[in-house]
């Protein structure tokens, strides 16, 4: 699908401007036009490992088919294999297209001088690295500090671009990718700037991560408090909190779904999120549930997406079991043999 | 009476070509029966039609089907994305399988049928449709509806009838909870003639002594009729 040309400086006029309504007592914010396209969200889960090839090849129809929803940035993550024991998987990003990462992979060396693994894709760079993460971003922020680490993790490669979701796919070469799981964002920023930093997925720690399409409208205090508890935040973006949310409680010990299910009081506004983790992939969305999404699983697979029509490409479909996922209720699927 | 039916099917042709074909329709046409396949979830399909034709649509549909159409009949085998029938100005919709949320919100007349459950907000501001869901509805259903009946034949989510300025709803099953100025209502022999008559042309076996009726209690009004000579 092509990039449908809505004008970007329009479409936020539109939906920064809110008016106040009521529900059950407490304030809530609604686009004044009514009209809720505005980012869309896509999520792939694979039960039957045997698809794990083709991966790729249906997440990148799925999140094509969101351009319309969010013509601004995409991003996704995809989670892939694992990196060897004692190492770990980093995408690191720099605006440059021939940013010397060979340079970086030198600085990596095994003890016994082979160099790490590593792969470009466009502005980005994937990276396995032996040793803890402490240390590699450590070292990445003593020597690269112009560097981004976009993800960390055992399995998770995050990447993410502004621009046409279509050309952005493309240049990841998306559709070749395998694995597991992806999740994925169109952008319609209303918000914060069009930046790849804005842009989604949102780490949320090692192999964790987050899109949102919705709009927070509590993100700055919220952003003040996890500050004060020393939860790094590199935007003025809503969804960059959610993450840090969810980041905060994680850390806490939380489980994914209790860390979620406290979203639903601490986050105020609209909110439709899918978050990714090595083993596993859940859905969330606010309890007054204006964000759509619509959910499909077969035997196969389970997939969600803001609109069916990106379900559409899916094997299967036709006898897939469809539904729209509860307000207020989190979902979520876990590898069979999760190690 | 031309008997042939039209079949596009919009993996090969395109939706404006499909929605402008039926709205140069002329209330003669001969043109009365319509099929559409591979709907694959586009957006607004057979909107805004104005002549009294029959569309079948054979696979899930994407959001506002059939919305603002007037005298026409739209059947969809398959489940329908946001604001299915949004807008409705009279004729018939009918919906196979479950719906998205707003389903027939702020229509103003006509009949939408929905043989699976409708998602949150089903009939929101609806201004005189009637809604039949042979299901369940989700949250805030009936939200400031102003006029029409919602028949709903399984439970409603939490808030029905928030707001609810004088529309009839009606509830087999259980009601989660009654939204701001929502009361259960006496029914009335005219509200089990209209639930009859309703639940007839939806083809539901469903019987109306098994309903419950709700309605506004009107104390959120900010105008009152005995006061209209004082405006």
């Amino acid at each position: 699908m092509r990039f449908v040309g809505n004008s970007d400086a329009i479409c936020v006029a539109f939906y920064e401007t809110s008016v106040n309504l009521h529900f059950a007592g407490k304030p809530m914010r609604r686009p004044r036009h009514g009209k809720l396209h505005m980012c869309g969200i896509v999520g792939l889960f694979f039960k039957n490992r045997s698809f794990e090839p083709r991966l790729g090849e249906y997440f990148g129809e799925m999140l094509a088919c969101m351009a319309s929803r969010g013509p601004d940035s995409a991003g996704f993550a995809v989670y892939g294999s694992n990196a060897p024991e004692g190492s770990g998987k980093f995408t690191l990003y720099h605006p440059s297209l021939d940013y010397p990462w060979e340079k970086v992979a030198a600085s990596f060396q095994a003890a016994d001088g082979s160099p790490p693994q590593w792969e470009r894709f466009s502005t980005h760079a994937v990276f396995v690295i032996p040793g803890p993460e402490s240390a590699a971003r450590a070292l990445l922020r003593e020597q690269y500090p112009e560097v981004k680490v976009m993800s960390a993790g055992q399995r998770i490669q995050i990447m993410k671009e502004i621009g046409p979701p279509g050309d952005i796919i493309e240049r990841f070469h998306v559709r070749g990718m395998s694995g597991t799981h992806a999740i994925g964002h169109t952008r319609m920023a209303t918000e914060s700037a069009v930046t790849t930093a804005g842009s989604h997925p949102f780490s949320t720690g090692p192999d964790l991560c987050l899109v949102h399409n919705g709009s927070l409208s509590n993100h700055n205090n919220l952003r003040r408090n996890l500050r004060r508890e020393g939860i790094e935040f590199e935007t003025e973006n809503d969804s960059e909190v959610a993450a840090g949310y969810i980041s905060s409680w994680l850390n806490r010990g939380d489980s994914l779904k209790t860390a979620l299910e406290r979203a639903l009081d601490d986050l105020d506004g609209f909110f439709t999120f899918a978050v990714g983790a090595r083993d596993g992939f859940a859905v969330l969305r606010d309890r007054i549930a204006c964000k759509p999404a619509v959910m499909a699983e077969t035997d196969d697979y389970v997939a969600m997406s803001s609109e069916y029509r990106s379900l559409v490409p899916l094997p299967g479909i036709e006898q897939a079991r469809l539904w729209e996922p509860e307000p207020g209720t989190v979902y979520s699927w876990s590898l069979p043999n999760a190690s | 009476m031309h008997r042939e039916i039209r079949v596009i099917d919009l993996a090969a042709s395109d939706l404006r070509a499909l929605n402008q074909s039926l709205h140069d329709l002329k209330p003669d046409t001969e043109f009365t029966h319509w099929k559409v396949l591979s709907p694959r979830g586009a957006h607004a399909i057979a909107c805004g039609l104005q002549v009294p034709v029959t569309v079948e649509i054979d696979g899930h549909v994407g959001y506002y089907c059939a919305g603002m159409n007037k005298c026409a009949t739209v059947i969809i085998r398959g489940n329908a994305g946001v604001g299915v029938a949004e807008n409705l100005m009279s004729g018939f919709v009918r919906v196979h399988g479950n719906a998205s949320q707003s389903a027939g919100a702020s229509g103003h007349g006509g009949l939408l049928v929905i043989d699976g459950d409708a998602s949150a907000r089903c009939g929101i501001s609806m201004k005189g449709i009637s809604i039949v869901v042979k299901g369940s509805v989700g949250h805030m259903s009936a939200f400031m509806a102003q006029a029409g009946n919602l028949v709903v034949c399984g439970d409603a989510g939490e808030a029905l009838g928030d707001s609810i300025y004088e529309a009839r709803l009606f509830v087999r099953g259980r009601v989660k909870d009654l939204g701001a100025d929502c009361i259960e209502q006496e029914m009335s022999g005219q509200d089990l003639d209209e639930l009859a008559g309703l639940l007839e042309r939806a083809e539901s076996d469903a019987r109306t002594e098994d309903f419950r009726r709700y309605g506004s209690a009107r104390q959120l009004y900010n105008f009152h009729i005995d006061h209209a000579g004082q405006y």
